[in-house]
């Protein structure tokens, strides 16, 4: 077992463990810290899979934004901050048969399909001059179509945060949603330029 | 060499950009801001002082813009000059190439390609842009809207540049689709007009479909030729099939942007949006951007015979068929819009009999032409008002610089001789007429018919120039505003002036080139037939000035032709009829949809809500059930294909 | 390296977004199994991009393509999630139950069973807790 493997299970077992923890924990904002800690894992596993810009992007996408963007979802829905049984719902065993089964069927899968394939000794480049030369030669296409969804994203949450466009059944939560508009807009605004 | 060219394609772009930042501000400010404000940017300099009182109290501002859009399109054209005269002195190739861009299949470069042809159009683009720019100063100085304006007309001249001196296929398309994209915006500039935001939809549309065909195109010829450099495409020798694919799809796209017969109809449309703006599209850049194209990569088209057929019998439908629209319109501008894609058609139909340089000869007579008629057409309607033929009548002695242009321009489009028309014309006649140019492999029965259609056209246009020429400037002066109420500045009659020379001028410019020297039969026959068209419209005309020519002369022909061609004589009418064809077309598309589709979707939804009904599970719509339910079926699904599989 | 390790922890990873998705209530906990999900996928693509020595580097690519994505998908989930809690004071997904199509006398056999569930939801009530 080379050094690279064993740096790349022990990244994987945080990885893996945290994310149990974070479907399984009883608390909302640690299910986003535990998330903080499994993405920070899944990039060090790139790391050493040398993707050195998917792990960087993956650090400033997830880790800065996502993470960020769910934890201000969790404060404007008035989640329950502290300890809560409810976060489950009734259907957890199916989930978890479910689950089970479909991680079951892929390992098998996965054992028996690449039992003897090994990555290259000294894999290809992964950085930041690689992967972008490839992107913006072969990849052009889809990166354009790709900035074109990112803007249907930022024009569509926008108008599903609006409350001058949406009804109010009720008008007794205006204050709240007073609350929570421009912070949904600035958020994703940021979020939607750091992606593009 | 190449780098002046390269700079005369950055110098309008850059003017853009600077009409653009500039003119940011003004923008925001409620209602139209002109005025006012020019005494706070006193320093805006002398000339844009003068511009300002010539344009009627706007704002220093627009001063500042027009200074910049003038100046780099301006520079563009001593440029393209000195390019145009450095070829016409020592003729050949320059190429030159920034960088190859890999792609993984045919790499493409990011280049530039003058040789005679470039050279002399891109020449001309800047011209009329020059021109266009001068006059939109006077006639746009009112609109808030100006800068944006500015920059556009700029932009659009940069990606005409862009296209006629692309060194590569895919360069070429970018500049394609950058000059259709601010026609676009250019069509649509009065955001008040709501027929001017549906017919830059309308065209938006049109183009961007036809654009597919043409990238295709593109593609089959690079591909073919394994490079997309346009020296390689021109050297390569197709295969027959491979020629005739790239150039079939090219021409989708190049009858789209030149406005011929079966999707000609955006282009009467745009006669909506700003005389200038017209001018451009219909002379310098959308129009002639289609035939450009086709003389640029002419040799892959002379390899496809077939594709010159389909090219020659598009080219005599449009010329003919909006010929007599032209002549039976009432509005001035639509008069042209109509004559543009008559005159753009005879360039069609000398390419289609292989006479590129008679065809490029006559582009350039007719933007001289159709640049100075539009521009005087503006000043007219300005004046008056309306550009309605039956509203004007005994204009000449009020507007003599108006009559001089504009009778030089209408002489340029008849071919009347000596001016620069009928030699071009003369030269694709020549080139048409059966055993006369050189040989291009197009079917002999549409030789014939282009031949025949170039000769009635030529008699048509001229009774239509001459009928728009009498009913503006002769006979008993009928608006009430005509006296004189506005005078037309001088930044409006001087671009006018200055593109009426060259019309009547340029003719003489192609004694000297082997092939577009006048012979003796084409010319007699295309006198004859012009004095014809002239004769009879004049006949017609002097029979009672009061009356439209074309009225008369429509009663009698008009059952005939109404008939024969597709026109029908009314631009008007094209539209509703097409209108009226999808409509007829739809319906039984509907009805089948409701039928069948609608019908078949009802109907299984209802099935299965019915068998859902019976189904005694109480799922309660909570869609984590439902997607563990989904999820399971897959699960199941992989799990029968791994085992059995 | 062997391939195996990398695919199964992907593999893992799938599985307990799946059982996020399936078990958690909450509709910031079901977005934050997605994004557990398409990190899996995301190395799966990533690790058979360097295993098959891609020229144009694909699998990293889109990757990056799939990270931007899940980024777009995350601001337009909580942009309804907010939504959802504006209109109905709470986001458990299993909460709302006024998507079940109510099978009234209206929608049994006529041709306006289409337009029921529409209806359905604009009529719900908005407190369902």
């Amino acid at each position: 077992m080379t050094a690279q493997e064993i740096v790349f299970l022990l990244l994987g077992v945080v990885t893996v463990g945290s994310a149990v923890l974070v479907v399984t924990t009883r608390r909302l904002v640690h299910a986003a810290l535990w998330l903080v800690v499994s993405f920070g894992a899944l990039a060090g596993s790139y790391l050493v899979l040398t993707a050195e810009f998917v792990a960087w992007a993956q650090v400033l996408i997830y880790v800065g934004a996502v993470v960020v963007l769910l934890l201000f979802g969790v404060m404007l829905t008035e989640a329950p901050i502290g300890r809560s049984d409810a976060l489950d719902s009734g259907n957890r065993w199916a989930a978890l048969a479910i689950a089970t089964a479909t991680a079951g069927v892929l390992v098998t899968v996965v054992v028996r399909g690449f039992k003897d394939a090994y990555l290259p000794p000294r894999p290809g480049g992964g950085t930041a001059g690689v992967i972008g030369s490839s992107v913006f030669r072969g990849w052009v296409l889809p990166l354009e179509v790709l900035s074109l969804l990112l803007l249907a994203t930022l024009v569509g949450a926008i108008v599903l945060s609006r409350t001058d466009v949406v009804r109010e059944p009720s008008d007794d939560h205006d204050d709240h949603d007073d609350h929570g508009d421009p912070a949904d807009h600035g958020d994703h605004d940021g979020q939607g330029r750091g992606d593009a | 060499m190449i780098t002046l060219a390269a700079v005369a394609i950055v110098l309008p772009f850059l003017g853009a950009v600077a009409c653009a930042s500039l003119g940011g501000r003004r923008g925001d400010g409620p209602g139209p801001a002109a005025g006012g404000g020019s005494g706070g940017s006193g320093g805006s300099g002398g000339g844009a002082g003068g511009v300002g009182v010539i344009g009627g109290g706007t704002g220093g501002r627009v001063g500042v813009v027009a200074i910049v859009a003038i100046t780099s399109v301006a520079a563009s054209t001593a440029l393209t000059l000195i390019v145009a005269l450095d070829v016409w002195t020592e003729p050949g190739v320059r190429t030159g190439t920034l960088a190859v861009v890999p792609t993984g299949s045919v790499p493409f470069g990011i280049g530039l390609y003058v040789d005679g042809l470039s050279a002399v159009v891109s020449f001309m683009v800047c011209c009329v842009a020059l021109a266009v720019q001068i006059y939109s100063v006077a006639f746009m100085a009112a609109d808030p809207r100006y800068a944006s304006y500015a920059a556009f007309v700029a932009l659009s001249t940069a990606a005409m540049l862009l296209v006629v001196l692309a060194g590569d296929l895919i360069v070429l398309y970018v500049g394609w689709e950058l000059m259709g994209l601010c026609s676009c915006f250019l069509i649509g500039h009065r955001r008040s007009d709501d027929a001017a935001g549906r017919a830059a939809v309308r065209t938006f549309a049109l183009t961007r479909a036809a654009d597919v065909a043409f990238l295709f195109g593109i593609i089959v010829l690079g591909l073919g030729a394994g490079t997309f450099s346009v020296r390689g495409v021109l050297t390569y020798d197709y295969p027959h099939g491979t020629a005739l694919a790239g150039t079939l799809l090219l021409v989708a796209g190049v009858a789209v942007k030149s406005a011929q017969f079966p999707v000609h109809a955006w282009l009467p449309e745009t006669m909506r949006l700003p005389i200038p703006t017209a001018a451009l599209l219909q002379t310098a850049t959308m129009v002639a951007g289609g035939v450009y194209v086709v003389a640029r990569l002419f040799p892959a088209f002379l390899r496809a015979p077939a594709t010159l057929t389909v090219l020659g019998v598009i080219a005599a439908i449009s010329m003919l068929g909006a010929a007599l629209a032209a002549l039976a319109q009432d509005d001035l501008t639509r008069v042209l819009g109509y004559s543009t894609i008559s005159q753009v058609a005879y360039v069609a139909a000398g390419q289609a009999v292989g006479a590129r340089d008679a065809a490029i000869f006559h582009l350039l007579a007719h933007a001289a032409a159709k640049a100075s008629l539009l521009l005087a057409a503006g000043c007219v309607i300005t004046v008056l008002g309306s550009g309605l033929l039956h509203g004007m009548g005994g204009l000449r002695p009020a507007m003599p610089v108006m009559f001089w242009s504009m009778t030089i321009g209408w002489a340029g489009l008849a071919g009347v001789p000596v001016a620069g028309g009928f030699f071009s014309t003369e030269a694709i006649i020549a080139a048409a007429r059966p055993g006369g140019g050189p040989p291009s492999g197009i079917a002999a029965w549409a030789a014939v018919l282009v031949f025949g259609a170039l000769l009635v056209t030529v008699a048509v246009t001229g009774a239509y120039a001459a009928r728009a020429w009498l009913m503006t400037f002769f006979g008993e002066r009928r608006a009430t505003r005509a006296g004189g109420a506005r005078s037309v500045p001088a930044l409006m009659s001087l671009p006018v002036a200055a593109l009426a020379l060259p019309a009547l001028a340029l003719g003489f410019c192609g004694l000297g080139v082997p092939g577009l020297r006048p012979e003796p039969v084409p010319t007699i026959l295309e006198v004859v037939m012009v004095a014809a068209g002239v004769g009879t419209a004049f006949v017609v005309w002097n029979r009672d000035p009061a009356l439209d020519p074309a009225r008369l002369l429509g009663r009698r022909i008009r059952g005939v032709l109404a008939r024969g061609f597709f026109l029908e004589g009314a631009g008007d009418r094209v539209a509703v009829h097409s209108h009226g064809a999808m409509r007829a077309l739809a319906g039984p598309v509907a009805a089948a949809d409701d039928r069948g589709v609608t019908a078949a979707v009802v109907g299984s939804g209802r099935a299965l809500r019915r068998l859902g009904g019976r189904l005694p599970v109480p799922w309660g719509g909570n869609a984590q059930a439902y997607v563990t339910g989904l999820l399971a079926g897959v699960v199941i699904i992989a799990l029968a294909v791994v085992v059995f599989g | 390296m062997h391939v195996v390790y990398p695919a199964v922890v992907a593999a893992l990873l799938f599985s307990i977004g799946i059982y996020g998705v399936l078990a958690r209530r909450n509709a910031i906990l079901v977005l934050m199994s997605v994004e557990l999900m398409l990190g899996g996928v995301n190395l799966n693509l990533v690790v058979f991009d360097i295993w098959l020595r891609d020229r144009l580097h694909g699998g990293q690519a889109l990757a990056l393509f799939t990270i931007v994505i899940a980024a777009a998908e995350v601001g337009l989930g909580l942009a309804i999630a907010l939504l959802v809690f504006r209109t109905s004071r709470t986001i458990d997904v299993d909460a709302p139950r006024d998507r079940r199509e109510d099978r009234g006398p209206a929608d049994d056999e006529d041709g306006s069973a289409a337009a029921a569930p529409a209806a359905a939801g604009a009529e719900a009530e908005p407190g369902a807790q």
